[in-house]
């Protein structure tokens, strides 16, 4: 079976050894996915496989088969951004940009997550609701290192956009 | 038009305060962020080339000595391997910041663990980081024991230029009522950022076309011609997008070095992207340091005698050593002071500029002893870091250019609710975290530096800018666009500034802050040239000049042009205002701690820094580049270190689970206030440099919150939890 | 990374059959595997991708236990229902490991067998007994920061890095383990892992052929469950130090001293004696520092973690305090 990648369908490698990430940027030119570490120690290179966030440097693409991927990429382009996105802007979210999609991927999956209601090492109740609060929220994003430091940007960036979803909802 | 300034003296005439367009300072968005937020703009080892081939290095499994022979066929007969690459050339450390000359060269002799040998090329990325791992080679490495790794014990010299002695500390520090005497200790700090080291290099036979992530191409440039035996004139060096620098990308390292000479071997393009293994072993760290501090201070808290003493360690060989004491130069008074910066040659890897070199560790070890000094005289320690803010530079007897200190501390504390009562410790307590905060000064002296860039206004209207000065995340497009805008009268969007490439001209480079400041100084020189013609065209003294919007007094700068462009090349220096003044950047930082009784941890749960830079560009980006200097404040104080190994010094820590850069879960909410003040005498546009300030000093604060929570006096940076425990079972 | 062949398993015993050889090995969510193929510390021939292995569900027990199939991903163990009512502590120390992205891979399986953090295991330019039998210990004259302060050997100093199995083995839940010819076995999770000995890179007890199918957990039991993980950053960090504890009382009286520890040893250390002595005492920091001596009594440092023996006294005394609702 092939991998679906934002909706397109690709064959997988015929090395075993090509990571979902070289495969991502390397095979098919989808460069947005980026590479801070290799060993699942940065988050630069999330993305979302079947609907669950992943570091896509330790996953072997050809495990993938039958997968659906979505990338930076099949989250928004430049001329048609998701709200996420903008927001990312807005408040200045990144400096040098090299962690932001890994952030957005992971801010994107992590909305269902709290929409399931799982709960997460800063919440104070394992079975009650959960608030979406910063602390709430950096501690799902820990896994998204940022070295430039818009660490407070991102949580308001995230944290305006969760915002104005919940609202839009009620 | 080419149009050159030199500024030799105080530029008061602010032109960015005449521009009409109303666009500068204001918290405007990046015009490149729809490119990052979305993965579309290009970083270095993203281009796609045509039968790019894939190199990887190999390193050294040992501390001192030399190879003897490599098994290349063995390689070769490797699946995918296409060649080996020990050139002479190739590079065996990253240069130091603008050394604008080759590194260290020859990677059969061996300086330190980890430095790169070789280069594997192959077809696939698999395929050469597997031969990579598996390249069999001979050596005879320099028996465990007689290679210096330890600071303490190495062979050391002092380094001159950083060491002064006036007046008698000795006889201060016997006569004064206050006095104290406190040795520290901080670890090695790499820059860590998270694109790793990558370069593509093309070769067509005449010319060398690299893609490479620096942070200063214009110096960079003459790097990699001297590597590699080119004329200037036949390299051209891409930096356009840059995932975050912090020092380590300032020089050419060793994967642009390899990457550049396997292409012109092999003449086919060639990627090399380091592991962050290697980027942590084989490019520049921070040194640690061991520092001693004297302080003395009259009955009323006057700084009497002032000493701060530091040994760094480096390679043999290499001329940079962290500048510890920079700041401690000027910041405080007292007659009598000695300055001593002692480097000790051993075999780790290179030491070299990150973020905010010197002041990153230097300053949070003198603004925790002016803590202990202010407990020790019973004085609040905002008053005392207020009484002792010199008139002039002691060291020189240089005026400062605009000085913010006092205005930071006074409106820091009063912003951050500083409580000026009795500071015992353990007064705070929630549940089983005890609750403190602490305060500590900033500075970060100021350079500018020459640069240049092209400014044009196209037949349309619309202009662009043309350096290759880099943006590493500080905001260059944003605050060139900008100040081009203000001074043209354009909205930022119609001016495209385009950076990052040395076929444009030569701006200062990303680093030592000196980057906006200089490059836009620049810019503006330029601008002033085209606003000059413009007047002329428009038949008007150039002070009537009123433009915005695209329209000069009422007529549209297009129909000006006449179809034509209007170029103008800014060549902007910095004259005698660099050597009449001592200039810096300056600020306060407060930090409110949460200790954990129990376990020592620390969370930082409030922070505020109060900056005064001059003029503020761009108050968005400005923010995000103090944001950023807090978030590493937090970082050098409670998790950064390397750990080196004993008995080969390579880093034993080399990767990012176990070197602890701050995580989400470890930045609260911070607050930025921007003191702006136009400060004539740091550049043609009346702003200084920001990108280091935030962290100068800072991890000082969060270790006098510790003590005032916890009781938890420490003289070692990072306070982990194991040394937080100890010192408070000392207590 | 090594080339390998990947191989996929059609069932139970043809992956046992796969992974009889000693060149083979299984991959789950690859979250560790991965890391190490790259850094060629792990150098297997073929891969057998166990994923396509019906041992994806939880599932309650007879007796009221459940079991947990070794390719339950770590998320889907912590958020599921059941595991946040009745055993709490258990969802506790997942999602204070790691990352949600990891989690959303790392599978209980994998979790359980993955290797140790040792710098120099991972560094193949270094000594180390545990990846090459006889090169020597690295962390032992090194930097042993992360390391183990019981139950060391001369040979190796490593610690089991994870933060689920110390609870598993708090609650005495069992590894249900199938081998390579049909054959099945249940082993406590207290007696998985192994101490280094003189055979350091045996991690756990599988062999060759053996593998993990579930993990079962006992009924639950009344009483409070804490799990406590000190690190050095708020998040993604190994643990320094952790204490799982599940306690109950009966007023003034412990009638419940359920422990593990992480951190401190190449498994998650799990001392009978300390329940031995808790139990029928009524709660004082003066037992809890008794207990702390227990659990100390051979502790040794090798220089850079001597501190663990200080902070694991520490930790362990202050979940004992809030467990039983003692003021320290
Ligand atoms: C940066 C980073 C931080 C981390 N932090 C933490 C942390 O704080 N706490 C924590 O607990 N963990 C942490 N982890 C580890 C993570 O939890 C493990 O990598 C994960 O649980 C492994 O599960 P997996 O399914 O991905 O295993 P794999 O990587 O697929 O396999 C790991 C090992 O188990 C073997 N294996 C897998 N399944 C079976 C089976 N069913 N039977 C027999 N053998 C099997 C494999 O052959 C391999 O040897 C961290 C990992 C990373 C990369
Ligand atoms: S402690 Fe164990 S794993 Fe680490 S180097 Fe020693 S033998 Fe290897
Ligand atoms: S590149 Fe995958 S986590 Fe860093
Ligand atoms: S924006 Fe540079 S690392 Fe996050």
């Amino acid at each position: 079976m092939p991998i679906t990648i934002n909706d397109q369908s690709h064959e997988l490698p015929d090395d075993p050894r090509v990571s979902l990430l070289d495969f991502l940027g390397t095979h098919i030119g989808l460069t947005g996915t980026k590479k801070g570490c290799d060993h699942g120690q940065c988050g630069a290179c999330t993305v979302i496989v079947n609907g669950m966030r992943i570091n896509s440097c330790l996953s072997l693409a050809a495990l993938h088969d039958g997968d659906h991927v979505t990338t930076i990429e099949g989250i928004g382009t430049p001329t048609d951004p998701s709200a996420l996105q903008l927001s990312f802007v807005e408040h200045d979210g990144f400096q040098c940009g090299y962690c932001t999609p890994g952030q957005i991927c992971s801010a994107t999956a992590m909305a269902d997550e709290f929409a399931n209601g799982w709960p997460s090492d800063a919440s104070d109740s394992l079975t009650g609701d959960i608030a979406i609060t910063p602390e709430e929220v950096r501690e799902r994003m820990s896994g998204n290192l940022c070295r430039c430091g818009a660490y407070a940007n991102i949580i308001d960036a995230i944290m305006d956009t969760v915002t104005a979803e919940k609202e839009a909802q009620s | 038009m080419n149009a050159y300034f030199k500024q030799d003296e105080p530029d008061t005439r602010n032109l960015l305060d005449t521009g009409k367009q109303g666009v500068i300072g204001k918290a405007l968005s990046r015009p490149e962020g729809l490119a990052k937020v979305t993965g579309t703009a290009p970083y270095s080892a993203e281009y796609q080339i045509d039968g790019c081939l894939e190199g990887v290095l190999v390193t050294a499994p040992f501390a001192r000595g030399r190879i003897t022979a490599i098994d290349k066929k063995a390689a070769l007969a490797m699946d995918g391997v296409i060649a080996v690459i020990d050139d002479p050339r190739m590079t065996t450390r990253p240069a130091q910041g603008t050394a604008a000359a080759a590194p260290e060269q020859g990677p059969g002799e061996v300086d330190y663990f980890g430095q790169p040998i070789a280069l594997i090329v192959a077809e696939t990325f698999e395929q050469a980081r597997h031969a990579a791992k598996n390249l069999p080679f001979d050596y005879e490495a320099d028996e465990i024991g007689s290679v210096p790794l330890d600071p303490e014990s190495a062979p050391r010299e002092t380094d001159d230029g950083s060491s002064m002695s006036k007046g008698d500390l000795a006889h201060a520090m016997k006569t004064a009522p206050h006095t104290v005497d406190l040795r520290y200790r901080t670890h090695g700090h790499v820059s860590a950022a998270i694109e790793p080291h990558a370069a593509i290099a093309q070769w067509d036979g005449t010319k060398l076309t690299v893609h490479a992530a620096q942070q200063m191409p214009n110096y960079n440039i003459a790097e990699l011609a001297d590597i590699t035996g080119l004329d200037e004139e036949n390299v051209r060096l891409i930096s356009r997008y840059v995932g975050g620098g912090f020092g380590s990308k300032l020089g050419v390292a060793e994967e642009t070095a390899a990457a550049a000479i396997a292409a012109m071997q092999l003449s086919r393009p060639v990627r090399v992207v380091m592991s962050r293994q290697q980027v942590m072993q084989a490019i520049g760290h921070r040194s640690e340091s061991r520092q001693r501090v004297r302080l003395a201070a009259d009955s009323g808290g006057v700084l009497t005698g002032f000493g701060h003493e530091a040994l760094v360690a480096n390679l043999p060989g290499e001329s940079f050593a962290e500048p510890v004491l920079q700041s401690s130069q000027f910041l405080y008074g007292g007659d009598n002071r000695l300055l001593k910066l002692e480097i000790a040659r051993i075999h780790r890897s290179t030491a070299a500029s990150v973020r905010a070199p010197g002041e990153a560790v230097g300053m949070p070890v003198l603004e925790a002893a002016m803590d202990v000094l202010a407990e020790e005289i019973g004085i609040d320690p905002v008053e005392l870091r207020l009484k002792n803010i010199p008139e002039k530079d002691p060291d020189t007897g240089l005026p400062f250019t605009e000085h913010g200190l006092a205005r930071c501390l006074k409106e820091g504390a009063e912003a951050f609710g500083w409580d000026s009562g009795p500071r015992q410790p353990r007064l705070k307590r929630d549940g089983d975290w005890w609750i403190g905060t602490g305060v500590a000064s900033a500075a970060r002296v100021h350079n500018v530096a020459e640069a240049k860039a092209r400014v044009t206004l196209n037949p349309d209207g619309t202009a662009s800018v043309q350096t290759d000065m880099t943006d590493i995340g500080t905001g260059t497009y944003a605050i060139l666009s900008q100040i081009a805008g203000e001074m043209l009268g354009l909205p930022p969007e119609k001016v495209l500034v385009q950076l990052g490439d040395t076929d444009f001209p030569r701006g200062p480079g990303s680093g030592g802050s000196w980057g906006a400041a200089s490059i836009g100084s620049a810019v503006l020189v330029a601008c002033e040239e085209l606003r000059g013609s413009l007047a002329e065209k428009a038949g008007v003294n150039s002070d009537e000049l009123d433009i915005a919007d695209g329209m000069l007094n009422g007529q549209p700068v297009s129909d000006l042009l006449g179809g034509k462009e209007l170029s103008a090349l800014g060549h902007y220096e910095p004259g005698k205002i660099a050597d009449d003044y001592t200039s810096s950047g300056f600020g306060a930082f407060f930090a409110e701690v949460r200790v954990n009784r129990h376990t020592g941890e620390v969370r930082v749960s409030r922070m505020l820094g109060a900056f005064a830079f001059g003029r503020v560009l761009n108050a968005k980006t400005a923010r995000s580049q103090c944001i950023g200097g807090l978030v590493w404040s937090i970082g050098t104080a409670l998790t950064e270190a390397l750990l080196f190994d004993p008995n080969d010094g390579h880093i034993a820590n080399a990767d990012l689970a176990e070197y602890h850069v701050p995580v989400h879960r470890d930045i609260p909410a911070l607050d930025v206030l921007m003191l702006e003040k136009k400060d004539a005498a740091a550049s043609a546009i009346q702003a200084k440099g920001i990108g280091e300030l935030g962290m100068c000093g800072g991890a000082g604060a969060i270790a006098n919150a510790i003590y005032n929570a916890s009781g938890a006096r420490i003289f070692e940076f990072p306070m982990t939890p194991d040394k937080v425990l100890q010192a408070m079972e000392d207590n | 990374m090594k080339p390998f062949d990947l191989q996929r398993a059609d069932g139970l015993a043809h992956a046992g059959q796969l992974c009889a050889d000693k060149h083979t090995a299984p991959i789950a969510g690859g979250t560790n595997f991965v890391d190490l193929l790259k850094l060629e510390v792990e150098t297997p021939s073929t891969v057998v991708n166990i994923n396509p292995l019906p041992l994806g569900g939880i599932e309650e027990t007879a007796d009221g236990g459940l079991s947990i199939g070794a390719l339950v991903s770590n998320t889907a163990t912590a958020v599921d229902m059941r595991v946040r009512e009745n055993w709490p502590v258990l969802a506790r120390a997942i999602l204070a490991g790691a990352t949600q992205q990891l989690r959303n891979k790392a599978t209980t399986g994998g979790n359980l067998c993955q290797r140790t953090r040792c710098y120099y295991f991972t560094n193949i330019d270094q000594p180390c007994n545990k990846r090459e039998p006889g090169s020597g210990c690295g962390a032992i004259k090194g930097v042993a920061r992360l390391h183990a302060v019981l139950g060391t050997s001369d040979h190796c100093i490593a610690t089991y890095p994870g933060d689920m199995a110390v609870v598993l083995a708090a609650l005495d839940a069992q590894v249900e383990i199938a081998g390579p010819k049909d054959s099945t076995r249940t082993v406590p999770v207290r007696d998985f892992h192994r101490l280094p000995g003189d055979q350091p890179w045996k991690d756990n007890v599988l062999e060759d052929g053996e593998i993990i199918t579930a993990v079962t957990l006992p009924a639950p039991v009344a009483g409070r469950q804490v799990y406590r993980k000190v690190r050095e950053r708020s998040s993604y960090a190994f643990a320094l130090v952790s204490v799982a504890a599940v306690i109950d009382m009966d007023g003034d009286s412990i009638t419940r001293a359920d422990l593990a520890f992480g951190g401190l040893a190449h498994k998650p250390w799990h001392d009978p004696r300390i329940a031995d002595l808790l139990v029928g005492q009524s709660p004082s920091e003066a037992l809890f520092d008794k207990a702390a001596d227990l659990l100390l009594e051979e502790a040794q440092g090798y220089g850079e973690n001597d501190f663990k023996i200080p902070l694991a006294r520490r930790t362990l005394k202050a979940v004992l305090a809030e467990a039983t609702g003692v003021k320290p």
